[in-house]
């Protein structure tokens, strides 16, 4: 083999090692890092594993929201409109989470509860996220009734 | 007769957004002809063809720039006819973010992308007279077109001048209230101005395989492009950083969002970019990557305009959804891409390069940082597009990845790079021995690990394993510049003499990694030793934190222009003594009803102090988040140091000093362009 083309190969080498690395780590971190989805009504029939983190999507139900009054502690319901799920979080709510609008939970379900680690907000009070739109058409389709906020805006 | 003069006036008033609906159509007209006849006359040598460049130029630019002014000259004076206009704006907006709601929707911010185009191409039009000018008329005339598809593009799907008519709104929506901030103002020019930068080098990269002037002359006209480039994003992206982390009120400056992953992956590519046009310039290998680098930068800034207009992904910054939007953009990727790269094919032959360096040599270790860069953005973008493949592949599973995945895969490559950094910075081009790496270095390893390890054990109390290794590999890339700067010295009369003759480019190259290990020390820092304590405090409560201690004050009443906002007042005591008062705010805007939270910050060199305020409770407690955010400031202080050293790394004379017939004749000549400034002692 000529020096120059096993300088090439060298490199040629170099690059598939780094690349092979590089993919097999970034599966690896895929594989412990991806949060699966889930509605109210998956909840309710159970599909998700307590403990589990994943994410929630729904409706905050008007009048559902709760706060305690000497710790930080609060409660409301996530609805797609077919079944309610309790959540609980320990923190600050984000600006724009309000009774009646959409909202993404991070956490665990714990008993039937969900006990959030994050509450997501949107940047923009009329933007539905794609997955409380979904879990809407979700629960639309299934029970075919009219679900005025569904569309957000 | 005066009222009917009035009238008259106002009628032709009205008609205002229509003129920049008309210019709009006409810049695309422009942007047609000159991606087409230039390019033409370029490769059929037609002078008169090749002339039109540069005045089309200034046509495109001066026709954009009028439709932008008519859409500011809307919201000005609040044309509610205009329906982006109605969208993101009310009579009651603060004059500043009227201006600035231009860029508050997708329409009116597409405008400004396409008009910031336009003012690179004027920059190319007017800095370019080094350059034969069929060079140039090629890079205008690609330029054109990418011009040409973003105009369509607004015309066919995205008006801004749109109407609506006759019924129009008495009054806007209101600018969204989180976008009613200074960082608004700056965050988006300089981040688009960035982005669209790159599509400048990328035009050159065509521009050079059209011509098939494929040499270091082309290499060196492209670098102060691709630095300034590359400058503008890092700020950009910075500001995009800084304004997240002082209004989203999480106290947090990144979050892999994945509408803030794109312009990272842009600028992992640039950075790679730029480091391969150097070894491009300076040795004349690597032209083929360095093409390919160029358009995957490109590509890579089309690819997150695709993410943050289709509204395929949920996302802080996802401006509302509309498919065909998406589908145009994607077919506008697909074209430039596949054209690209088909031309890359065809002209492979041309960019045969000499194999001339040795296994450890500053091309193998910039070989290793393109790598390790390239992969990183691959690894973003496979951690962006994912939740997307999963759910087309799993049949409607939605799923999200979260900051783990791109914090296990981008900490450990930074800090590979990092290792190789100072390596590759001291080793020469061509060939350099192992005993002379391990000679220069050996010291600049042994006191930075040393230093790294003692500093953290003696100045905490808690010794924290990643605190050590982050502090060992910024002061490796410190002490490596040291280092370096002391051996290209040392055969100087004095120091002074010796730092006065080092080239103005190698002065920019140590000040932009001085940034990187600047960024490293205060992101890896202020995460791992951060801390924040959520309570419910009444009025006249108190609580610690770290040194600190805070008195909360309660809450006042305060007016402001377009909104209602409680205001709280924290006495703050560092150590026992009095330091200030700070003021978190809880904002509502009275037009949209949407509340805001202003957080309390104490900024500072070593630390932030930063309060957010909740909600109150019945009882009248608030509550609220306090934060002690050690070295953050540094992470935006090492973006700036970046950029700074970019920018002065393009004043090195040697962009101005040589006209078109020198290079050439230093092209000639292979052995005479090793001795052009950048390394005076290692050549």
């Amino acid at each position: 083999m000529k020096p120059h083309r096993r300088k090439k190969l060298t490199i040629i080498l170099f690059i598939a090692a780094g690349l092979s690395v590089a993919v097999g780590l970034s599966l690896y971190a895929l594989s412990s890092s991806i949060d699966l989805f889930f509605t109210p009504t998956q909840i309710a029939a159970g599909e998700a594993t307590d403990g589990q983190r994943i994410r929630i999507g729904g409706m905050v139900k008007e009048g559902s929201v709760v706060r305690s009054e000497d710790s930080l502690d609060v409660e409301f319901i996530a609805t797609d409109y077919t079944h309610d799920l309790v959540v609980r979080y320990d923190g600050i709510l984000p600006d724009l989470f309000r009774e009646g609008q959409g909202v993404v939970v991070e956490g665990a379900v714990t008993n039937g509860t969900f006990i959030a680690s994050r509450v997501l907000a949107k940047h923009d009070e009329n933007y539905m996220s794609v997955e409380v739109k979904a879990a809407m058409d979700a629960a639309e389709a299934a029970r075919a009734l009219p679900a005025g906020a569904a569309n957000g805006s | 007769m005066r009222q009917k003069q009035r009238e008259r006036c106002q009628q032709v008033l009205r008609m205002v957004p229509e003129l920049g609906h008309f210019s709009l159509i006409l810049s695309f007209c422009l942007c047609v002809i000159l991606g087409t006849l230039p390019l033409v006359g370029a490769s059929t040598g037609n002078r008169l063809w090749i002339g039109l460049a540069r005045p089309l130029t200034a046509g495109v630019f001066v026709f954009l720039t009028l439709s932008l002014l008519v859409l500011g000259y809307s919201f000005i004076t609040d044309d509610f006819s205009v329906r982006f206009v109605a969208q993101h704006s009310n009579t009651l907006l603060p004059i500043q973010y009227k201006i600035t709601a231009v860029w508050g929707g997708h329409e009116g911010s597409f405008l400004f992308w396409t008009w910031m185009l336009a003012g690179w191409m004027l920059a190319v039009s007017i800095f370019s007279k080094a350059m034969p000018d069929d060079f140039v008329a090629r890079v205008l005339g690609i330029m054109g077109l990418i011009g040409a598809g973003y105009t369509l593009f607004m015309i066919a799907t995205s008006n801004p001048f749109d109407r609506v008519l006759p019924l129009s709104p008495v009054d806007g929506a209101d600018l969204n209230s989180a976008l009613q901030d200074f960082g608004f103002i700056i965050h988006p020019p300089s981040l688009y101005m960035g982005y669209v930068g790159f599509s400048v080098v990328f035009a050159f990269a065509i521009a050079a395989l059209l011509s098939g002037r494929l040499d270091s002359a082309w290499a060196r006209w492209s670098r102060p492009w691709a630095n300034t480039a590359w400058a503008i994003l890092t700020i950009g992206i910075a500001l995009g950083s800084w304004w997240a982390y002082y209004e989203l009120g999480w106290g947090g400056w990144w979050a892999w969002d994945p509408v803030e992953n794109p312009p990272m992956i842009n600028w992992l590519l640039g950075t790679a970019l730029i480091h391969s046009l150097a070894v491009t310039e300076k040795r004349g290998v690597f032209k083929s990557w360095t093409v390919l680098l160029a358009i995957m930068a490109f590509a890579s800034s089309l690819l997150g305009t695709f993410i943050t207009r289709s509204g395929l992904l949920t996302s802080v910054h996802a401006f509302a959804s509309d498919p065909t939007r998406g589908v145009y953009i994607l077919g506008f990727l697909g074209l430039v891409v596949g054209g690209s790269l088909l031309l890359f094919a065809l002209r492979a032959p041309l960019m045969k390069s000499e194999f001339g360096f040795a296994a450890i040599s500053r091309e193998v270790f910039l070989l290793a940082n393109n790598i390790l860069l390239v992969v990183a953005s691959a690894a973003i973008l496979l951690g962006t597009l994912y939740p997307m493949v999963y759910q087309a592949v799993s049949g409607g599973e939605l799923i999200s990845v979260g900051p783990p995945f791109f914090n296990m895969i981008f900490v450990p490559l930074m800090a590979i790079l990092v290792v190789f950094l100072a390596m590759g910075a001291i080793s020469r081009w061509k060939k350099t021995s192992a005993q002379y790496l391990i000679q220069q270095l050996g010291i600049v390893a042994a006191a930075s690990v040393g230093l790294g390890v003692l500093l953290p054990l003696v100045l905490t109390t808690e010794f924290s394993i990643g605190a050590a290794i982050a502090t060992s590999l910024g002061l490796w890339i410190v002490f490596g510049i040291v280092q370096d700067i002391r051996i290209k010295i040392a055969n100087k009369e004095s120091t002074l003499a010796g730092l006065k003759s080092l080239a103005v480019s190698y002065i920019g190259m140590q000040i932009a990694h001085l940034g990187f290990a600047t960024i490293l020390l205060g992101a890896s820092l202020t995460s791992i030793y951060s801390v924040e304590k959520s309570v419910l405090l009444q009025a006249g409560e108190q609580m610690d934190l770290g040194d600190y201690h805070f008195e909360f004050g309660g809450t006042e009443p305060v007016t402001g222009p377009n909104f209602i906002a409680d205001r709280a007042t924290f006495r703050v005591f560092e150590d026992g003594e009095f330091m200030r008062e700070m003021y978190p705010e809880k904002r509502l805007y009275t037009q949209s009803g949407s509340p805001s939270t202003e957080m309390a910050i104490d900024a500072g060199f070593w630390r932030d102090l930063f309060i957010t305020l909740g909600e109150p409770r019945e009882s009248g407690a608030w509550s609220m988040t306090i934060y002690i955010k050690p070295f953050v400031r540094w992470v935006w202080l090492g973006a700036i140091l970046m950029a700074l050293g970019a920018v002065v790394a393009v004043l090195d004379k040697r962009y101005r000093r040589l006209k078109v017939r020198d290079l050439a004749k230093a092209d000639a000549q292979p052995g005479g362009k090793q001795n052009d400034g950048l390394q005076p002692a290692s050549n």
